[in-house]
């Protein structure tokens, strides 16, 4: 379907080598580098698939965010093996798999897993082939109604319209993934810093970066947000460039690590969810349903929405990889 | 549909608001910090008023829907209550109230010096996100949404295990999260073969478009399989025991008596309304064999343990496993005869009643180990001397779990085994007589030593204040309240119901 | 409804979800790293996604797609990641706490661990 019939052929075929590298490869820091290379090239899956707006998430979160997240908990955990003396250097040391404190499983536990993961495997090609032709689907209802939601991106008309209610657990979700992060914090560090470092000295590259990335970087997350009503883009995109703008700051020593009792932080926590919530709670009145807009302002309901969102989103993601307050060196 | 009403009504319109408020708690919650002392349990009566309310409308009016924003499905998503949400709606808010006024006398979010504490303020808000999860999946008629929910109920959950931050919570919480993690991808992967192959996610519109052939088979069976290790299911039960005994007490009454019912009812969804033609005897056999099976594996290493909440958190394996009995009771055959009905009913009232006994059992375990110091059952002498209303309150919800009358328990059991019996099917019954028998071997060890008179009075190391032991009293009475007034929770739990459901207890 | 409708841009994407899916599951029961088997976890959920957006192209190949899925997928991932987040801090806390890095082989009683460490 294209001037390049093996594209997609040789892009499945390499998506499923990263896969089983991200199995199979020695140490768990190498894993982590496949798993990553393997959500970029699902980000090129989902181009090829017609679905910029997934693409962009899944380079940025999928990819992005949940690689840092991995990086940082292998080099953490390197660094509790150096603290208790197990003598391994913190990144490019090989963490191995297993550990030698961690047990193997046996070989009936192995074949069992083959079996089995064959057996989904195959159920699931048989489930793919027997889908139905033609394809059932909701473009056309999509479509119809778009006009009364007041944003012209199909997606983000889902997301924040038809299917608003979703987005809004969804948001939730974050935010107690962080309260779960949150809650295995040491009591006596209750209060404090997460577990985030300046790394930079003040003339190094990283300070460097850090001075010129940010601006770049808040410009593009504003822009996300705002062309998320027309264009692929939104708040889940623009709070992931504007969460790792701010861990950059942090990481540059730009801007001081907030506390995590603080209660303007706190706020910057629950405003999206808690405006989505109130907006929703006077589509009762105005439209008679929960998360009812009416049409004449549905556009500016779901713009101011956005920007809670936006808000939040950037918040949670940077604490989330900032972590739990933890034990700083001295 | 008759009934059915798209309108904002009343009734409707309250819909949302049972998910609206435990999240609006959580965002209230979080900035007051220090200062949201009474808020939870406000929100805790607020909510008991909400779904009664919610109870009453589908009581008078029949089932309820609402459609978010007014999006009708297949575009939007549509709540839906009937009788059985309606239910476990109620069980949700009338265990949370005790076990708030429990939790209160534990969880601080100020500490004696007057700052924030940790884990006495965390455990409100993730309290809220359980609660809303819960509602959520119970009042969603979207497969996707509850996808959704569900992954909200497991991230509030798990934290909760490791909450006291002990060090041997923390294996038991992440095999925990991975199970539940897994069970909701599978769950999911189901989901969109299901839109791939209808183009719709929901239910209702669902279960009229589903045919008895091969893919539908596939999803059931990755829907059916994700739940089933969310459940805690036998064979993929073993995350439970470690997770809901190392909890704090407050928190495994909750993990226990609500949180794996919410993957419980979703797998009775699927299977009495969404793939109804699909449960043969073959696949009601199966899920039955697991429950036989949990039955039996549950309660012999319940009688093995050393620790109450263990000994408790055991015997949840081997009460879960009477519900999943109720598929080749009610179930397996198209022809529906007279008492299959009686079984179905039987396995939602013991979800019920399970989830009032096993809450307060928990709880009275933690009021042990704060009162006495441990909760080893071999040295609970004088235990019922000091703590009367504890262990009172013990062998009320033992009832429930042995099936003695006058509980819930008994109820709910002898629904099945009349079943069991009507149609012939001596296996199921027999399993059930073994588990009752183990149920009693196992509650009467723990009540010969707590009635035992100890060399020396046993002394409190400290002491229990009156509110938190009426809060397990209370939970223990109305398990076996169930078993003495069962007709209007019957009543409740048919309307809208499919045809496995009607006929029933009269 | 055949063999033949694998061999089109979204079975080809389809099926390798579906072998995706295979290799995540395979790795969660395998390897014993927890770092590993959460990447094995969001492997199954990127093979889960991947399918479901083939899907979605299924009913209106192209540029665009059906939207409903796609922004479920995009829910997904967000869900995922939160997921990923307390799941990797959990194992900083055991990796802090015990020196160990895998799920002891067998679930055992916590009080008893907490003796030992």
């Amino acid at each position: 379907m294209t001037a390049f019939p093996l594209l997609d052929p040789a892009l499945c075929f390499v998506i499923l080598t990263t896969a089983v590298l991200a199995v199979a490869i020695r140490t768990v820091f190498a894993a982590v580098v496949s798993f990553i290379v393997f959500g970029l090239l699902m980000a090129i899956a989902w181009v090829r698939l017609g679905a910029v707006d997934v693409a962009l998430t899944e380079a940025a979160i999928g990819a992005g965010l949940t690689g840092v997240l991995l990086l940082s908990t292998v080099a953490r955990i390197a660094k509790h093996r150096a603290d208790r003396g197990d003598d391994v250097p913190i990144l490019e040391g090989p963490e191995p798999d297993p550990a030698p404190t961690d047990p193997l499983p046996g070989l009936a536990t192995q074949s069992l897993a083959i079996v089995l993961s064959a057996a989904v495997a195959a159920a699931l090609v048989a489930a793919v082939a027997l889908l139905p032709v033609p394809a059932p689907g909701l473009v056309a209802e999509v479509g119809s109604r778009l006009s009364e939601t007041g944003v012209e991106s199909p997606v983000t008309a889902v997301l924040l319209a038809y299917r608003g209610y979703d987005t809004l657990l969804e948001i939730v979700v974050l935010l107690f993934a962080l309260l779960g992060v949150w809650s295995l914090t040491a009591d006596a560090r209750w209060g404090g810093q997460p577990g985030l470092r300046h790394l930079a000295r003040p003339d190094g590259v990283m300070a460097y970066l850090g001075r010129l990335l940010p601006p770049i970087g808040l410009l593009v997350g504003v822009y996300l947000f705002w062309i998320g009503g027309y264009r692929p883009g939104g708040a889940f995109q623009a709070g992931t460039v504007l969460a790792a703008v701010w861990l950059l700051a942090v990481m540059a020593g730009l801007v001081p690590i907030p506390k995590v009792s603080g209660i303007r932080l706190r706020l910057a926590l629950v405003i999206g969810p808690a405006v989505f919530l109130a907006i929703g709670l006077a589509g009762y009145p105005l439209h008679g349903a929960f998360l009812g807009y009416p049409p004449a302002i549905a556009k500016v309901l779901i713009i101011l929405i956005e920007a809670g969102l936006t808000i939040s989103i950037a918040t949670i993601l940077g604490l989330l990889v900032a972590g739990a307050p933890e034990e700083r060196p001295s | 549909m008759p009934g059915v009403v798209w309108g904002p009504d009343v009734g409707s319109g309250l819909l949302a608001l049972a998910v609206v408020l435990p999240v609006a708690g959580a965002l209230l919650i979080l900035p007051l910090g220090r200062h949201a002392e009474r808020v939870p349990h406000l929100l805790f009566m607020a909510g008991l008023v909400l779904a009664t309310a919610i109870a009453y409308h589908v009581w008078i009016g029949g089932v309820l829907t609402a459609a978010i924003g007014g999006w009708p499905a297949p575009l939007g998503i549509v709540l839906r209550a009937d009788g059985l949400s309606a239910v476990m709606l109620l069980t949700t808010a009338l265990v949370l109230v005790p076990v708030g006024i429990f939790a209160a006398g534990e969880f601080q979010p100020r500490t004696a010096d007057g700052r924030e504490s940790r884990a006495g303020l965390l455990f409100w808000p993730l309290m809220m996100g359980v609660w809303a999860g819960l509602n959520g999946t119970f009042l969603s008629n979207d497969l996707f949404n509850i996808y959704v929910a569900l992954e909200l109920l497991t991230l509030a959950a798990v934290p909760l295990v490791t909450l006291e931050g002990k060090a041997g919570t923390l294996a038991a919480a992440l095999r925990y999260l991975l199970f539940a993690l897994l069970g909701s991808l599978l769950y999911m992967l189901g989901a969109a073969l299901l839109y791939g192959t209808h183009g719709t996610l929901d239910l209702t519109l669902l279960a009229d478009r589903v045919r008895d052939d091969a893919s539908a088979l596939i999803a059931a069976a990755l829907m059916t399989a994700g739940l089933l290790a969310k459940t805690a299911m036998f064979p993929l039960h073993l995350w439970l025991p470690p997770a809901h005994g190392g909890a704090p007490a407050a928190a495994s009454a909750i993990l226990s008596a609500l949180v794996v019912k919410a993957s419980f009812y979703l797998v009775v969804r699927l299977w009495f309304d969404l793939f109804p033609s699909l449960l043969d005897d073959t696949g009601a056999t199966v899920l039955g064999l697991f429950g036989a099976a949990a039955i039996l594996s549950g309660s012999v290493l319940a009688l093995r343990q050393a620790r109450l909440k263990l000994l408790v958190a055991y015997s949840t394996l081997a009460q879960l496993g009477y519900l999943f009995l109720m598929f080749p009771l009610a179930g397996g055959g198209t022809e529906a005869q007279p008492w299959t009905a009686g079984a179905w009913s039987g396995g939602i009232f013991h979800a019920v009643s399970h989830a009032f006994a096993k809450a307060s059992l928990f709880l009275g375990a933690g009021i042990l180990v704060q009162g006495i110091g441990h909760d080893r059952i071999a040295d609970l002498r004088g235990a019922a001397r000091s703590l009367p209303m504890v262990i009172a309150a013990f062998g009320l919800s033992g009832l429930s779990l042995m099936g003695l009358p006058p509980s819930g328990g008994f109820i709910a059991k002898w629904l099945l085994l009349t079943t069991a019996m009507a149609s012939g099917r001596w296996g199921w019954a027999v399993v059930m007589f073994a588990g009752g028998l183990l149920a009693a071997t196992y509650v009467f060890r723990v009540l010969n030593r707590a009635m035992a008179t100890p060399e020396q009075p046993l002394r409190l190391v400290q002491p229990v204040h009156q509110s938190r032991q009426l809060a397990v009293l209370f939970l223990a009475l109305v398990s076996v309240l169930l078993g003495l007034v069962p007709a209007i929770p019957f009543e409740l739990l048919q309307i809208g119901g499919g045809l496995s459901t009607v006929e029933g207890f009269r | 409804m055949s063999v033949d409708s694998l061999f089109t841009q979204p079975g080809l994407y389809g099926v390798t979800g579906a072998l995706a899916i295979g290799i995540g599951v395979y790795g969660l029961i395998v390897r014993p790293h927890l770092v590993r088997k959460i990447i094995a976890v969001n492997m199954v959920g990127s093979g889960v996604f991947l399918l479901f957006g083939a899907v979605a192209d299924r009913a209106a190949p192209g540029p665009g797609g059906d939207p409903v899925p796609h922004a479920m997928i995009i829910t997904g991932i967000v869900v995922a990641l939160s997921a990923t987040a307390l799941a990797a801090t959990l194992t900083l806390r055991l990796s802090r706490e015990t020196g160990r890095t895998a799920l002891p082989p067998e679930p055992e009683d916590p009080a008893v661990q907490d003796k030992e460490s």
